[in-house]
């Protein structure tokens, strides 16, 4: 379709839109109005194949290799870029450039066959080298890859053939394939990869065209793609953190999909609209009220308790996020199967909570920090967890960051007595086998579980593992555990084959359409 | 007039001087590490230390001030940490949005304060001066968000005549002027009403002055006099403030340039800050900084030019 045709608004049911905005006023112009709608729109509605999706932040550049930006993914993943393995819609690990792989006895080799006849957008053949190349560069000593942990494990990455590749590992990792699946590890080719930041070439079904720094960001169909042929032709993605201005432009139809809405209290009005749907989906997200767990007086299991039980985890899912997240009891993702309810842990309970600050020699409570990151959960949330811990005699004193301050100050630094962020790396339970991590949690019991659980591939002995690891940190009341963070995507009517969840920050256009 | 250029050159190079050292001293300082921030919460130590080394951040202060300078002066503003991309292509991407933006803002404000200004000015106390100022008072107490956002309400999401946002480019003129102007108008509002009334009450202290006693001795009217004694000279004023609104709608649009996620010198200095992407910070800051200080440089050889007491003095 000719992008300059959407003004328009060449979409089934605009054509009444536009007459009721007009009013019984312009009543006897409807016939006209309609028919001309209807003949300009005639060439455009055949063929809707191209989209506008906006995001909140703009990638600050396009090498998902190197930089954390979460927004780099969200527009480059499975679109651009394609690594061995991929997330599926549901989080489930699949089928990525390996078609298939054997993995050794002991847990220690793993062979990839790749897919064949598959090229980079500049027209150069993806072979076993470029695997070898794009690995070898993620593990290397001056690696600047965010999440090189997920690579560590990587003894050795040999050619065996053009098409196969064999990576030996050190230990047992019964994570690899699922690691193999993330933004951060996809492949890439030593032609293009000094100017991966600003041009990015990968093997995905769109090939980046053209980014107005600011602005907008262009994909276009790949057309010598190896795999299934996506529907769209072209893709603008935009770039709209002001919730206000975000409302505005789906209202206005300048966009079509948005991927993150900012103003959950605009929901309801968009689900109402016959011109919209709100696809409400869950995160990796983990919020939580972190503790210091080193610094008095969260050195004491039951002060750390106290906190907890003085939460009402749906007063601050309603009142911070509008009802958007689902309440956990630990530190893990309730949809995946492994999940294990332990919200009885720790129920909204005052009572109890005062009894044991008076347990743990503070029958007066205490003052501790309460650091703040930018997002709205942080922000709203802790003014709302800040009240339900005076009721229970803990003063706050609110301090607000921004993301650098906070990385510095808390994550660093561990200056801090609380927080509140969310944790949104998949699978991130192992966070709790690092003593320095900024909370400080120092459990040897937890950290040989993890060790197990490492070296485990069977699913069976993962989940139970897993399940173990869980109510470890949940009956240690660690951190306080408060939802997991929701996705709120709200899309044209007409679109399909959008993610509903987001296992993985991304926004896979490869099965959307504008449907029938 | 050579000495007195001169003598304006020196000062111009020490404010330079000056302002350089204080933008690099107090970006510096802000706290929050660039490369922990762009490598997030799972990078390791080794990884941000290898980050820090790419971006020069291990090397002294004094060296990278040097460094950062010597290439301003050579026209390098250096390169972006997070887009990867030159500072000043980035500039020149964004100050075709933030310039024209300014430039229509200033138009729109000045099309509608003059006019009502001098009508405010010549009926003073009557009912049009009445509604005039207290259109104006309205006016300067509306934020120019809020305003923005009305205007999007009603005329992108109810009427459809624009859109809500984002800039199309100037490969279609029309389209972007289009896409400029309700930011236009969201910018021109508080700074029109400003305008009228400096221009109704310059107007006015010129209607006082002996020499427009003297136009009406000489037989012209009321409105006669105004128009070709008063006007001129309350001119001034009104040019003075004309060019400060001019500084401050070019750096200033921030928040405007949010609302309708125009891609502007504004939003890319609130990005870079965040973003912790400390070079873009300084070489936009500087730059901005260059310009009002070349405007008022020039501003002053234009006064001493006009009026030959200004040249004595210096």
């Amino acid at each position: 379709m000719n992008p300059d045709l959407r003004g328009l608004n060449c979409r089934p049911g605009s054509v009444n839109t536009i007459i009721n905005k007009q009013g019984a006023i312009m009543h006897h112009f409807k016939r006209f109005a309609a028919s001309t709608a209807v003949v300009l729109c005639a060439s455009g509605a055949l063929a809707q194949d191209s989209i506008t999706v906006a995001i909140q932040l703009e990638p600050p550049n396009l090498d998902p290799t190197s930089g954390a930006a979460q927004a780099i993914d969200s527009v480059l993943y499975a679109n651009v870029f394609e690594g061995l393995t991929r997330f599926d819609a549901d989080g489930a690990i699949i089928r990525g450039l390996a078609q298939s792989w054997d993995i050794s006895e002991d847990g220690l080799t793993y062979t990839f066959n790749l897919a064949a006849g598959v090229t980079f957008h500049d027209g150069t053949t993806m072979d076993a080298e470029d695997v070898k190349f794009s690995l070898d560069r993620a593990r290397a000593e001056d690696s600047t890859n965010a999440q090189k942990a997920l690579f560590a494990d990587i003894a050795d990455v040999t050619v065996i053939g053009p098409l196969v590749v064999q990576v030996t590992l050190s230990k047992p990792n019964g994570m690899f394939l699922f690691n193999m699946a993330w933004g951060d590890a996809v492949i890439v080719a030593p032609e293009s990869i000094d100017t991966i930041a600003t041009n990015p070439v990968g093997t995905g079904p769109f090939a980046f065209a053209n980014w107005v720094q600011g602005d907008r960001l262009e994909l276009a169909r790949n057309d010598s793609y190896w795999g299934a042929a996506p529907a769209l032709e072209t893709a603008t993605f935009r770039f709209i953190s002001d919730p206000t201005a975000a409302f505005a432009a789906m209202m206005a139809e300048d966009v079509d999909v948005f991927v993150g809405f900012p103003a959950p209290e605009n929901l309801p009005q968009f689900a109402a609209d016959p011109r919209f749907q709100v696809l409400n989906g869950n995160t990796e997200g983990e919020t939580i009220l972190a503790m210091n767990n080193q610094r008095e007086p969260f050195d004491n299991p039951l002060v750390r308790r106290a906190v907890t039980h003085a939460i009402d985890r749906q007063a601050i899912i309603d009142g911070a996020m509008f009802g958007q997240g689902t309440p956990i009891g630990t530190h893990f993702a309730p949809h995946n199967p492994d999940y294990v309810d332990l919200l009885a842990n720790s129920q909204f309970d005052p009572e109890l909570s005062r009894s044991l600050l008076a347990e743990a020699g503070l029958p007066d409570g205490f003052t501790t920090t309460l650091k703040l990151p930018p997002p709205s959960y942080a922000r709203r949330g802790g003014e709302i967890i800040a009240s339900q811990l005076r009721a229970v005699g803990i003063e706050t004193e609110i301090t607000n960051l921004e993301w650098a301050q906070w990385i510095e100050e808390v994550f660093t630094n561990k200056d801090f007595g609380l927080s509140i962020v969310s944790h949104t790396e998949p699978m991130d339970i192992n966070i709790y086998a690092n003593p320095d991590y900024y909370f400080q949690y120092d459990n040897a019991d937890f950290r040989a579980v993890l060790e197990d659980l490492n070296a485990t591939t069977d699913p069976a002995g993962r989940s139970a593992l897993l399940a173990q690891a869980q109510t470890i940190i949940s009956e240690d009341y660690v951190n306080g555990y408060l939802f997991q963070l929701g996705v709120a995507t709200v899309a044209r009517a007409e679109i399909t084959g959008l993610w509903v969840n987001q296992p993985t920050a991304a926004v896979d256009l490869t099965g959307v359409s504008w449907g029938s | 007039m050579i000495r007195f250029t001169l003598g304006r050159l020196v000062s111009l190079t020490a404010s330079l001087i000056v302002a350089s050292i204080v933008i690099f001293a107090v970006v510096e300082v802000i706290p929050g590490d660039p490369a922990a921030f762009m490598l997030g919460v799972n990078a390791r130590p080794d990884t941000i230390a290898a980050l820090r080394a790419e971006m020069g951040l291990d090397e002294p202060l004094i060296a990278r001030y040097a460094a950062w300078v010597g290439g301003m002066v050579q026209g390098d503003f250096g390169m972006s940490w997070t887009y990867k991309t030159p500072v000043a292509t980035l500039i020149a991407d964004r100050i075709w949005v933030s310039l024209p933006l300014a430039i229509y803002a200033l138009a729109l404000s000045t099309l509608v304060a003059f006019p009502a200004g001098i009508y405010a000015a010549s009926r003073r106390g009557g009912a049009g001066d009445t509604a005039i100022m207290g259109a104006t008072q309205l006016g300067v107490a509306i934020p120019n968000f809020w305003f923005a956002m009305i205007l999007v309400l009603v005329f992108a999401i109810n009427l459809r005549w624009f859109s809500a946002g984002g800039f199309p480019g100037w490969a279609d003129p029309w389209a972007a002027i289009k896409a400029l102007t309700l930011p236009a108008i969201a910018l021109a509002l508080p700074q029109a009403a400003i305008l009228a009334r400096v221009m109704r009450s310059s107007l006015l202290d010129m209607l006082g002055e002996d020499f427009m006693r003297t136009a009406r001795a000489k037989g012209l009217t009321h409105r006669q006099a105004l128009w070709r004694h008063a006007l001129r000279n309350a001119l001034i004023p009104v040019l003075t403030i004309i060019g400060l609104q001019f500084s401050f709608l070019l750096a200033g649009a921030i928040i405007i340039e949010q609302v309708f996620f125009l891609p502007g010198l504004g939003r890319l200095i609130f990005q870079a800050i965040s973003a912790r992407d400390l070079i873009v910070v300084e070489s936009v800051v500087m730059l901005l900084v260059f310009t009002v200080i070349m405007v008022n440089f020039i501003v002053d050889l234009t006064y001493a030019a006009v009026d030959p007491r200004l040249r004595a003095r210096a």
